[in-house]
This record gives structure tokens, sequence and C-alpha cells, in this order.
């Protein structure tokens, strides 16, 4: 049952083919309580977000003086330029290696074990590592950060950029691998036969059935992987002390320390590290949210 | 040629699946490094350093259960525990009602509403220390918003006060999660097959009725998977609690995690830390199979399997 909703779970939720209109009710009359609801949220959402932009382009004795909540009379990009000297440019490269770093080793990873699981069902070794990564994911792996510091120390790694990675490709593979083999057990068996017959090896299956035939998957790990490594605070947190090894959220948060007062400089850093994400939420927002609803909801 | 092909697929349907896991099993191996290295190794040793004394920086030395004796003896763990625990409660009693409307709301066809779920979607995209620092500014008493309408309903000290810290805090965890479940809503209401709406409709139900009737029963397992995402989830709110109150005003936001990361990193006791730590994935591990044993035995095997 989990596994055909997943296949049949992207394609339901794109937008609107004409004629499933009714899936439910509400088109008879509207539902106010729920249309209410959702207008209120929406206000809720945006305003904190509206504010969050405005008020990165006033100036601060400006910020003192104008209405919260109307845009700035005379619009500043000094801000930004105080954020860009604040050498935020090289926190970005610092979270873009970090990121980039985790994901791609993690999700290659988490692919091949998936499909050694799907593939190697009769395999007492392969199910036990599947429960082991299960495991990982109702275990709050925060809690694993004190060893992780001293590992991290004794292999020389402490305050570098890789120390930052090897950890966070750990932390991604126990859902990598849940999503991305409820996908791979989705491809048909007769595939994989017709192809063996062949004289294909499981390698060369991998890459030339599997991963084609996933590609949506993988896309949507990836995503919500760099997501969750490009916005993390933690490990950057106990595994760097020198400034120059800062990712962008632990550079935000020094920052803030720094000029608390100037909040239109402090906003203008929270929209420029923001930024980056927004971009592929917008490139990739079908995917994205598509793979989420259908990996989730049932 | 043809009987090759058979003995192939033959032998491939008997019991060469162990034959086959051995040459598969390579495959595995990189991930199972990684999370062995970096997840199952630092969970026993978590264990392990909880019965020792380490300062963070100097030699580990065994210390048999003085950590122990000392956090189980300490009141600011009942205090964490309780404060965990509330967190998590009203986290989810606030957003498991919001999500379900709106993700039933956004299960609609309309165009307008595709338009509201990709806004929904933007602060999840926000770094909790993002988000933390935007209502840590937006909440200032003397400079936030509330001062600048001039409002006095919203001037007030925030995050000075300890009901009105925690009443932030789980607004905040609402504000950036709520998105996120509402589109796990949206796509279990859209499991839900059409032709049970419709007998409804001919028994003539109204829309209150069909919601109690049809809706909530069939979003059982997603309301099983949502609200195991959200519990798991509320353990793991450091960054923002961090961030936003560092624990405080006092201790009233100190969550477990905060705790530890306080105890080892702060105060230099990784020990009584690690202790902490131990706690917190045993919290961990019976809410999972709490919330297991409350899907069902195949449902939650299902439901796992789903995520």
């Amino acid at each position: 049952m989990a596994t055909t909703t997943i296949t049949s779970g992207p394609r339901e939720t794109l937008p609107a083919p004409a004629g499933r209109h009714r899936n439910r009710p509400t088109s008879r009359r509207p539902n106010w309580l729920a249309g209410i609801t959702s207008w209120i949220w929406l206000a809720i959402v945006i305003v904190p977000i509206y504010w969050i932009v405005i008020t990165s382009f006033k100036t601060q004795s400006n910020y003192y003086l104008e209405n919260p909540l109307v845009p700035p009379g005379e619009p500043t990009l000094a801000n930004y330029v105080m954020v860009i000297e604040a050498d935020f440019v090289l926190y970005f490269v610092n979270s873009l290696i970090v990121t980039l770093g985790a994901v791609i080793p993690a999700v290659l990873a988490s692919f091949m074990a998936s499909y050694a699981i799907v593939r190697g069902r009769g395999s007492r070794f392969l199910r036990y590592t599947n429960s082991l990564f299960l495991m990982g994911l109702a275990i709050p792996l925060q809690a694993t950060v004190i060893p992780i510091y001293l590992i991290i120390i004794r292999l020389g790694l402490y305050d570098t950029l890789l120390g930052m990675v090897l950890p966070s490709i750990a932390f991604s593979i126990p859902l990598s691998v849940l999503v991305l083999s409820n996908f791979l057990r989705d491809v048909p068996k007769e595939l994989f036969d017709s192809m063996r017959i062949d004289g294909a090896t499981e390698t060369k299956m991998l890459w030339r059935l599997a991963f084609p035939l996933t590609r949506p998957a993988v896309v949507t790990v990836s995503v919500y992987n760099a997501l969750n490594i490009w916005n993390g605070f933690l490990l950057p947190l106990i595994l760097t002390q020198s400034p120059d090894k800062r990712t962008l959220p632990l550079a935000l948060w020094s920052f803030q320390g720094q000029y608390s007062i100037n909040v239109p400089a402090v906003l203008a850093s929270v929209v420029l590290t923001t930024l980056p994400i927004l971009a592929i939420y917008i490139v990739g927002r079908r995917q994205l949210l598509s793979g989420l609803t259908a990996g989730f909801g049932k | 040629m043809s009987a090759v092909a058979t003995s192939a697929t033959a032998s491939a349907k008997s019991g060469d699946d162990r034959g086959r896991g051995g040459s598969l099993s390579w495959m595995a191996l990189p991930a199972l490094v990684f999370f062995a290295g970096f997840a199952v190794i630092p969970l026993i040793g978590v264990l392990v350093l909880s019965f020792t004394s380490w300062d963070g920086l100097g030699d580990i030395n065994f210390a048999g259960f003085d950590a122990w004796r000392a956090v189980l003896s300490d009141p600011g763990l009942p205090h964490a525990l309780w404060v965990t625990f509330l967190v998590m409660a009203a986290s989810w009693a606030v957003q498991t009602p919001a999500s379900i409307l709106l993700g039933v709301f956004l299960a609609g066809q309309q165009r307008y509403r595709a338009v509201l779920s990709v806004l929904y979607f933007i602060p999840l995209l926000l770094s909790s220390a993002a988000i933390a620092i935007t209502y840590k500014a937006l909440l200032d008493p003397n400079f936030g918003l509330g001062a600048g309408l001039k409002l006095p309903l919203l001037t007030q000290d925030w995050l000075g006060e300890p009901l009105l810290a925690f009443g932030v805090v789980i607004f905040v965890v609402s504000w950036q999660f709520i998105p996120f479940h509402s589109l796990i809503y949206q796509g279990g209401v859209r499991q839900i097959p059409r032709s049970m709406y419709e007998a409804a409709e001919l028994d003539g139900a109204g829309r209150v009725r069909t919601f109690f009737s049809i809706t909530l029963p069939q979003l059982k397992y997603t309301i099983i998977t949502s609200s195991t995402l959200m519990v798991a989830g509320s353990l793991t709110f450091f960054d923002l609690i961090f961030v936003l109150t560092a624990g405080g005003p006092g201790d009233a936001t100190r969550v477990l995690a905060l705790d530890m990361y306080k105890r080892g990193f702060q105060a230099n006791l990784m020990g009584p830390a690690s202790a902490i730590a131990v706690i917190l994935v045993f919290v961990g591990l019976a809410l999972a199979l709490f919330l297991r044993r409350l899907g069902g035995r195949d449902a939650g095997h299902s439901q796992l399997d789903g995520m």
C-alpha cells in the first residue's frame, strides 16, 4: 500500500488535471472556516517576511522613526553593503562547500545502499543494515554531538570544513535510504530480469536502469538534505571556532550578537542568507512539494 | 538460447537471492561505514562518556557513576524533562488542528490554493537561526514591531517573562512547521477516494458531518505520520531555542537538548552532558515505540516504510 501510493503521488499532486475538480465536496459551497483560516495564516506567514524585506532597506535612523509596516521613504542598500563587507561571501562559500560536499556523497551512498537493500532482500546482512538505518530515524541524532566532537578532534579535523561534512553525511543517510528504497521498490522486477538476461551486472543496472527511473526521488532527497545542511547550526557551532570557518547560520548568529542594535543590517543578513535557498526553491518547487507530499502523506 | 534464458530466470527465482545479496552487499558499505562511524559509534560513545569525567580538552578519566549521580540529583533534570514535554505537547496541540484544517483546504484544486501552498512553504526555507533572529528583533519591547506601531498589546517583554517566552517558542515553532504538516495532510486528503464523499453527499451529510465521519478517520495514518515527525522533531528544537531565548528567562525554556549543550560545551562538563544525551536518546526511542504501538502493528510498519 505504501509503495503504490508513492509512485502515484507525484503525479496526483501536480496541479489540477481537468475533471478531478470535485475531489472533495468543497465546490458545492465555500468552506468559510477553512477559507478564513487559510487567509489568516497567509497573513501570519507573510507579514514577518514582508517586514524583514522592507526593513532591510531602511537606514538605521529611519528604522526608529518610520512606521514599521510602511516601505522605506529613502530605500538604501547600505545594509547589504555592510553585510557583504562583513565577509559574508566567505561564509557563503563555506556553506556551499559543506552542503555540496555532504549532499553528493550522502545521496550517492544512500542510493547504492537502497539499491542493495531492495534488490538483495534475501540477504540477512542487508536486512540488518536496513533496520539499522530505520533505527536512525527514531533516535534524535543531536544527542550524539559530544562523541562526534571527540571523534572530530581525534581525527585532527576540528575547525575544518571536512569536519562538518562527515557527520552531516551520516545524519542524512537514514531518511534518504528510506525514501529512495520506497521508490526503488516500484521499479518493475521484469525490467531488472530482462537486463540480467542480457548480461548486465548489478552495477550497470544501478546506473542504467534504477537511477534514471528514480531521478525524481533523487532530486527530492537531494534538495531536502541540502536544505537541512545549509541551514544546520549545531554542527558548525560545536565543530568550529575560527571565524573564517563559519557557515552562514553561524555567521548570522554572531553578526546578530555584534550588531543587535542595527536591526536593518541584521535583517539584511537574514535576507542574504535566504536568497540562495529561495532561488533553488523557485526552480525546484514543484519537485520538492510533490515529492514531500508523496513521500510523507498517505 | 531459450534454454539458457529459462535456466537463468529459474535460478533467479529460486534460492539465488542469497548469492545476489552477497554480490550486492558491497554497495551498502559506503553508507554503512559513514553511518557506523558518525552515528552508531557516537551513540555507543555517548553512553561510555557518561561514565567518565572530561572537560572537552584534557584527558578523559573513568569516573564511575559520578556524572549520573550529579545529573539525577540535580533538580534541573526534572525541570528540563518537564519543559521538553510541555514544548512537545503544546506544539503538537497547536500544530495538528491547524495543519489538518489548512491541509483539507489546500487539497481543493482551485488555482489560488496552489499559490497559497507555495507561499506557505517559505518559512520552511529559512534556517532556524534566521527565524529566531527575526523574531527576536520583531518582538523587541523597545525597537520591535509593537513599539514601532505604538500598540501596547504587542509591546510586551515577550522574551523576558517565562510564560510569554514559552508561548513565543510555541508560536515560532508553529510558524515554521505548520506549512510542512499542512502539505502532508494535503497529500493525505487527496488519497481519500472520491466515492466516499459522493456516498455521503447522497446520504445528505453536511460538511461538518463529512469531515468528522470520513475525512478525519481516513486521515488516521497521516495523523500518526505527522505526529511522529512533530514529536520526534520537538526533541531537536535546539537551534531555534538556543538563538531565541538561550533557554531563558532563567531556565523557562531550557529543553533537554539545550541542557546537554550548556552542561557540555559551556560548563565543560562532558560527563554529565553525555548522561543527559543518553536520556534524550531513550526519550526518543520510547516515543517512537509508543507511536508505533498507537498506529497498530501492521500500520506502524507500513507507515514507517512510507515515510
